[in-house]
């Protein structure tokens, strides 16, 4: 790729690639920017007048709006909490010598494969249900009053479920990255006279942080977007309780058909969500330089 | 104090014996070199002194107290790794420190022991780096200066120096040499190469698949190589070794004789042959010599000495130095 020639001829080359690309993000994005400010009620027969930002103004001082950004965040944030120190652990524990490591971790993987209404439904029926549920089974056993998760604790339910799901991804990258670990640094530490905590905390978590970085990248952009896990157990409720951004936009345009505000809110949840990449981008490029 | 006992120490991985049962007494302030083939357990018996494996039977005593069991950062021995083994994302201050603030000694005092290894590795101006961002020989000082800082009972070494290039090695041969000197602590010290081997060693030991083929100082070695492996190992170029009649001429299975004890003449000789190849190094000339029968034997000459390709040369071992070796590859005496 050095020289002009060269050059311009990989652009070339890739430029049906990105247009098509491009395309395909444009064209929605410009229709939903468009709608947002119109008067578009599927409910209201009749020409779509010009709204100016009224939409944007009922989507922003809708009450739901801020308990929704709350519900985003502490989704992300309690899913990005577990999954990380989960996979942390999870990945140690999965580096020992073990027998039956290759099947062991071919089971760890496995909730990944799983579609998100799958895993969602199945906790929600075979885990969580307060009559049928292994959970309320468990509590029963105990003698206690069983709890009934999704009603009394919709949004640490979710997380719950979105974690699950998640744990697999961050402790496979986890575990690549633990293994790249030289061991003869590791033995260094230990003729230093480092304890085995002294050796995790200044030898394995400096290793770590570059892909305990990716994987809060990675995630947070997925997280932020969660939805099929919301709609098949909780609809958002009781309430908004467990109503994140995503969802709102979608109670706004589909099941109250004012696509207007919906495309507002879908704007507003791009902003954010540009905000916030934005943010973690510099953060993730100043950990990824050294 | 640094005082290294070995008795009757083995280690075995699973089925395979590496080091079979081996006896070594290391004394206090020696500079010990473990020498032998790539693969025959100099880096797996260092690792047992170290603790960093644990030995399949027998025990090992540190200044007289058995420290088998001990762990390694209760052996108060230092290592330096052949990767070097630094931590990446610490300064290079802080890795030299690290082993005293592991060790609960107060900043002010680690940062004064920090500047006195600097000083005596010419770190002083790098200590606010990284590892990756200085060069092999500076990395291999670091790794150094984080051994001297803790002022062990001995240094372990494993191959320090393979990762530099032919220059710097052997600066900082000399410069392990002094160190040497000026701390007079114990060294143990892993090569496969003799030549670091005789350069550096008070004493060395010939490992061959985990056995000790002999103990010596490197004059003893080059003098009186104990059986057939040592004479082919010790020295540079390797003995001329000759089976056959000549070798039963002097009562021998196998004689040996060094390309240096052997006289170069054009016109007369005890083995003629022709000259295959000649290197010219200046100082020196090496001339490998097809000496018919008795194979192809090394010849070092004059560095003036102007052979070629071809020519006919005479080749006389010179009285005294010839080695005897019997059937079972045993020196006679
Ligand atoms: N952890 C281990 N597991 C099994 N075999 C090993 C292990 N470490 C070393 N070995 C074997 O022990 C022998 C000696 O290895 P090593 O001490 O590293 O040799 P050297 O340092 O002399 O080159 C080799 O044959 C090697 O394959
Ligand atoms: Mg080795």
């Amino acid at each position: 790729m050095a020289t002009q020639h060269s050059r311009s001829a990989a652009r070339l080359m890739i430029s049906p690639a990105v247009l098509l690309l491009l395309g395909w993000m444009i064209v929605p994005l410009a229709m939903t920017v468009w709608f947002s400010f119109l008067n578009y009620n599927l409910l209201q027969p009749g020409p779509r007048t010009f709204a100016g930002f009224s939409n944007y103004y009922y989507f922003l001082t809708d009450p739901a709006f801020f308990t929704a950004i709350w519900n985003t965040l502490v989704l992300v944030l309690g899913v990005l909490a577990i999954t990380t120190v989960g996979g942390v652990l999870l990945a140690l524990l999965l580096d020992q010598p073990m027998w039956g490591q290759g099947i062991v971790r071919i089971l760890v993987i496995a909730p990944f494969f799983v579609m998100p209404t799958v895993s969602a439904l199945v906790w929600k029926n075979m885990f969580m249900n307060p009559v049928n549920g292994i959970f309320a089974w468990i509590a029963e056993a105990l003698g206690l009053q069983p709890f009934d998760f999704l009603s009394q604790a919709p949004l640490f339910s979710i997380i719950l479920i979105v974690a699950w799901q998640w744990l697999p991804f961050a402790t496979l990258i986890l575990l690549t990255a633990l293994q790249s670990l030289d061991s003869e640094q590791m033995e260094a530490a230990e003729m230093d006279g480092a304890s085995a905590l002294a050796r995790f905390f200044y030898i394995t978590i400096p290793h770590l942080t570059r892909s305990i970085t990716v994987v809060i990248l990675i995630q947070t952009i997925f997280l932020l977007g969660v939805f099929a896990e919301i709609l098949v157990t909780t609809n958002g409720g009781p309430g908004t309780a467990s109503t994140n951004l995503t969802y709102l936009v979608y109670g706004q345009s589909l099941l109250q058909y004012d696509v207007g505000g919906g495309s507002a809110g879908g704007i507003v949840a791009v902003i954010l969500a540009n905000i916030v990449a934005i943010f973690l981008m510099r953060m993730i490029g100043k950990n990824l330089e050294n | 104090m640094g005082k290294i006992s070995l008795k009757q120490v083995t280690k075995s991985f699973g089925d395979v014996t590496v080091i079979p049962a081996l006896d070594l007494d290391i004394e206090d302030g020696e500079f010990v070199v473990f020498v032998g083939p790539s693969g025959c357990g100099k880096s797996t018996l260092l690792r047992l002194i170290a603790g960093l494996e644990d030995v399949s039977s027998g025990a090992i005593e540190i200044d007289g107290v058995n420290a088998t069991e001990a762990p390694p950062s209760k052996r108060r021995l230092a290592m330096v790794f052949q990767s070097y083994a630094l931590y990446p994302h610490m300064t290079v201050r802080k890795n030299i420190a690290f082993p005293l603030k592991m060790a609960g000694i107060a900043p002010d005092e680690q940062e004064r022991k920090v500047q006195a290894a600097a000083k005596v590795l010419n770190l002083t101006n790098y200590l606010d780096r990284k590892p990756g961002q200085l060069s092999g020989g500076q990395r291999q000082r670091v790794a150094i200066g984080r051994a001297i800082v803790r002022e062990p009972a001995a240094f372990l070494f494993d191959e320090p120096l393979s990762n530099l290039d032919a220059a710097l090695r052997v600066n900082m041969r000399l410069e392990i040499t002094e160190l040497h000197h000026s701390l007079k602590t114990t060294m143990v010290y892993v090569t496969h190469d003799q030549v670091e081997a005789m350069t550096m060693a008070d004493k060395i030991v010939v490992l061959n698949a985990g056995r000790i083929e002999q103990v010596g100082s490197p004059l003893d070695l080059y003098r009186s190589p104990r059986n057939l492996f040592v004479a082919g190992f010790i020295g540079s170029p390797r003995m001329n070794l000759l089976t056959g009649p000549s070798a039963a001429a002097h009562g021998a299975t196998t004689i040996g004789v060094r390309p240096e004890h052997l006289t170069l003449s054009r016109s007369e000789g005890l083995w003629p042959g022709r000259v295959t190849v000649s290197e010219h190094l200046g100082s020196d000339t090496f001339l490998h010599v097809n000496a018919g029968d008795l194979g192809t034997l090394t010849v070092r000459a004059d560095g003036e000495v102007d052979a070629r390709h071809g020519d006919s040369v005479f080749l006389t071992p010179q009285t005294g130095k010839i080695h005897r070796f019997d059937a079972d590859g045993k020196a006679m005496a």
